[in-house]
């Protein structure tokens, strides 16, 4: 599923400038523990977590995740989203909490 | 994907790229950038896109391993024919319990880190389920070198 049907079905939003369109998710990875994140994620997939500093990013990017969507409002700083831009991940951002955003994800459809 | 041997370049043995990577410690803000310059070069030298998840995940622990815990290191990454090999010597603390370090959940990790999502203890044990060759050497007071590699059809 392409990230901007996600995008447009959750409403989520997106931080800083990003192309959902080109990007296809092949799954979600749910955590907050960054070794978890970098050994378990698969590429092509949305990472979903309350972490967004810069060394997220990094790792985002070395296992080539497809986007990140970042819960319960947290905003990353102008950095972080610079430094996303250039590695080409998206960043969504949501009220909802990861449960929240899990039930709503399954009911888009996304398995 | 455990080996006893150390990586240790064999008399003979044809070194197709080497280059070595200053890491400071402490240095948040550059946290994964090593290891991102080092997936570029494994990507332009045709290394396959498995060996290079298996390095970059490695790369990236023992670089924000340095940067949490050691003053400095040195990566230095050695691309051989069918097996990709990196030396990380820094200079720290060193390891008090190896055995203990190598424990899966155990953690040094200070409240900072855990806020960041580090300090699952998972570190180096990911380092180590992503080699093929993997040893590691440490010395209190001294520093801590880590040598993995992963290897592969050539």
């Amino acid at each position: 599923m392409k990230l901007s049907e996600i995008a447009r079905k959750l409403e989520l939003k997106a931080v800083g400038q990003s192309d959902l369109e080109s990007k296809d998710i092949t799954g979600v990875y749910v955590s907050d523990m960054v070794s978890d994140i970098i050994a378990n994620a698969k590429a092509g997939n949305l990472l979903v977590t309350i972490q967004i500093h810069n060394n997220v990013i990094a790792a985002a990017n070395l296992v080539d995740i497809s986007g990140i969507l970042v819960t319960q409002g947290k905003q990353p700083t102008e950095d972080v989203v610079k430094m996303a831009e250039k590695a080409a991940i998206p960043i969504l951002s949501t009220e909802l909490n990861g449960w929240q955003v899990m039930t709503k994800l399954y009911e888009a459809g996304v398995r | 994907m455990n080996g006893d041997a150390p990586p240790l370049p064999a008399p003979g043995e044809e070194v197709l790229y080497s280059e070595s990577f200053p890491i400071r410690g402490n240095d948040f803000e550059h946290g994964g950038s090593v290891a991102a310059r080092v997936k570029v070069i494994l990507k332009q030298l045709g290394i396959p896109s498995d060996s290079i998840r298996h390095l970059s995940i490695s790369n990236f622990e023992a670089e924000m391993n340095v940067i949490m815990y050691a003053d400095e290191a040195t990566l230095e990454l050695q691309v051989l024919s069918g097996e990709v090999r990196v030396i990380l010597a820094d200079r720290g603390p060193g390891i008090v319990d190896l055995d203990l370090a190598m424990q899966e959940g155990y953690s040094t990790a200070t409240p900072e880190m855990r806020q960041r999502g580090f300090g699952a203890g998972l570190g180096l044990p990911n380092i180590k389920r992503n080699s093929d060759v993997f040893s590691i050497t440490s010395t209190v007071g001294v520093g801590t070198t880590l040598r993995y590699a992963v290897q592969f059809e050539a």
